[in-house]
């Protein structure tokens, strides 16, 4: 384990060698900022609850956000070192194979947790220091941060996959944008389209259920827009299952160990194919 | 001697492509050998195979008495030390933090990395990024990277390509005294009249095949390549000269001032005594024995015959 925290530690090295972990950071805190003062605006302070129209506001942007960043980190882990030529290199070292897939990960992850947790956090912090009053659900801000870096770490996952999976940097790149495209903008539209067409003759309650787990990105929409009946009021939406008598599996922790779930088999999978390469 | 690495009867095959067919080799404890081949003859493959980088189709792969492919290569390659052909780094990195962190997967102290950017001549540029080095400052880098932590065994894919002469003469006395330390040393190359001087022991390898391998001596005898012998004589001497050293030997160049005969190595100092009182009429003479690079031809056109 001692060498995949060196190679996750020589990642983060390199984020902030290449000035990744300050642009994404900055750039979450100016997305952060924006949303918090032009979100309280059209709701007035009157008995609104900031904090979770923030939490709602913040995390539709995170959903198109942080797997774009996720998979720019990832794609290139592996099959951008054998294209520069330094795999065989590292390879050459005591390091299992495993442990560079390991580390890889856990080295993005920690660039993407610094970059959420600092960026959405302070810049929360901030407007609450300068007597913005944030007063409200915390609890649900936190989780929204931490489910996050889980739906970061699920596309990490991906990305990371991708990557030794193909030989060439273009191709790895070329599928991380597909994986985008497909989890978060095709995915939703093709399910709707179906409801619609299927007016619930196939597609039952806990069909659709399955389905909206079968996308991590949805998984982590249902997570934070109906977790907390505070966020769910202003999210203006309501549990999947919430309108049928209590027929729906999709729980918070179920929720989120979908997420650990789409973070876990990729990588998994990766490791595996990547032990058996020849290089 | 007890081998540091052998190959049993190793063969790789990549799809249809046989990278290593039926290789038999052992490295001794100190000794420097070289692995010399033309461009896919199968250098790299073996390096890799000796590193545990790939697995082999067929045989058997031991270095340092473990498989270097099992799950125990991680472990074994803390021994070990590789500078890959055409060494790359991240070229945002300074020279010092690279070498610090492959010395961390070594499980080796920053200490040791001064020293080392010291002995390859980086001292001063160690902490420039690695992207405004040159190729022979790129080269030393990869150097130091294999001599971290002490390797009982180095391998060293062709580690003078692309470097000028300075920097080759700098090489080869680094692998010298890394030799009088006791390591033992793999160097695969192409630069043949190089390495003749440093390698203990030479394999040649053509088309994944292992052709010959042994000292330049033993070399010599397998190529059996004759030995060039070329005089200076005075004027219209060389036909008297030939009529006595017998109708069988091979003439190279004769014109009226000069001839140059080859015979076997063993009959060298048999023909010299033949000429008796004829040395009055040799001005001077000149003994070529074959270097590696007419003894690789010779071997590599003999296998291509078969």
């Amino acid at each position: 384990m001692r060498a995949a925290f060196v190679i996750a530690g020589q990642e983060i090295r390199v984020g902030l060698r290449n000035r990744w972990i300050v642009a994404t950071t900055l750039l979450l805190a100016a997305l952060a900022l924006s949303l918090t003062l032009l979100g309280s605006a059209p709701s007035g302070t009157l008995g609104a609850d900031p904090l979770a129209i923030v939490v709602v506001s913040l995390s539709s942007l995170t959903i198109f956000l942080l797997p774009l960043i996720a998979l720019l980190l990832s794609f290139d882990a592996v099959v951008g070192e054998q294209e520069r030529g330094t795999l065989i290199l590292l390879l050459a070292h005591p390091v299992a194979r495993w442990q560079v897939v390991a580390g890889k990960f856990l080295g993005h992850a920690a660039i993407l947790a610094i970059a959420t947790v600092v960026g959405y956090g302070g810049a929360l912090a901030a407007l609450s220091l300068s007597g913005g009053g944030l007063e409200g659900d915390w609890p649900a801000f936190a989780a929204m941060l931490g489910s996050s870096v889980l739906l970061g770490a699920a596309f990490l996952a991906l990305g990371t996959l991708a990557s030794v999976v193909v030989r060439e940097r273009a191709t790895a790149a070329g599928i991380a944008v597909a994986v985008w495209l497909v989890f978060v903008l095709l995915y939703d539209m093709a399910l709707l389209g179906i409801l619609v067409a299927d007016q619930g003759r196939i597609v039952g309650p806990g069909l659709l259920d399955a389905l909206l787990l079968l996308n991590p990105a949805d998984a982590y929409r249902l997570f934070n827009l109906t977790g907390s009946d505070s966020v769910s009021v202003y999210a203006g939406m309501s549990g999947p299952g919430e309108s049928g008598p209590g027929t729906s599996g999709l729980t918070p922790p179920a929720l989120l160990a979908a997420l650990v779930a789409w973070a876990a088999v990729p990588l998994a999978l990766a490791t595996a194919i990547f032990a058996r390469r020849q290089l | 001697m007890t081998p540091i690495a052998s190959l049993n009867g190793v063969s790789k095959r990549y799809g249809a492509l046989t990278a290593a067919e039926n290789i038999d080799l052992e490295l001794r404890g100190g000794e420097t050998a070289a692995l010399v081949g033309h461009n896919g003859a199968g250098k790299t493959t073996l390096i890799k195979l000796i590193l545990g980088l790939v697995s082999p189709s067929s045989g058997r792969v031991d270095v340092l008495g473990c498989d270097p492919a099992s799950s125990r290569g991680a472990a074994l390659r803390e021994r070990l030390g590789f500078l890959p052909e055409n060494v790359a780094f991240h070229g945002a990195m300074t020279g010092r933090e690279l070498l610090g962190f492959y010395a961390r997967l070594k499980r080796r102290g920053g200490t040791e990395v001064d020293g080392l950017l010291r002995r390859v001549g980086l001292a001063e540029a160690a902490g420039r990024r690695v992207s405004t080095f040159s190729k022979g400052m790129r080269q030393r880098l990869g150097l130091a990277q294999a001599l971290i932590g002490k390797p009982e065994l180095l391998l060293l894919d062709e580690p003078t390509s692309g470097l000028d002469p300075a920097s080759r003469a700098d090489f080869y006395r680094t692998v010298d005294d890394l030799r009088a330390e006791g390591a033992t040393v793999l160097i695969s190359t192409h630069a043949l009249a190089e390495i003749e001087s440093h390698a203990d022991r030479i394999a040649v390898l053509h088309r994944g095949r292992l052709v010959a391998l042994g000292g330049m001596n033993e070399l010599r005898l397998a190529a059996a390549l004759p030995v060039r012998l070329r005089f200076t004589v005075t004027p219209c001497g060389t036909g008297r000269l030939l009529e006595r050293l017998g109708a069988s030997v091979e003439i190279f160049e004769r014109s009226e001032r000069r001839l140059e005969i080859g015979c076997p190595a063993a009959e060298k100092t048999k023909m010299l005594r033949r000429l008796g009182d004829l040395w009055q009429l040799i001005g001077d003479v000149e003994v070529k024995t074959p270097g590696l690079p007419e003894i690789y031809s010779r071997l590599v056109d003999r296998e291509e015959a078969r």
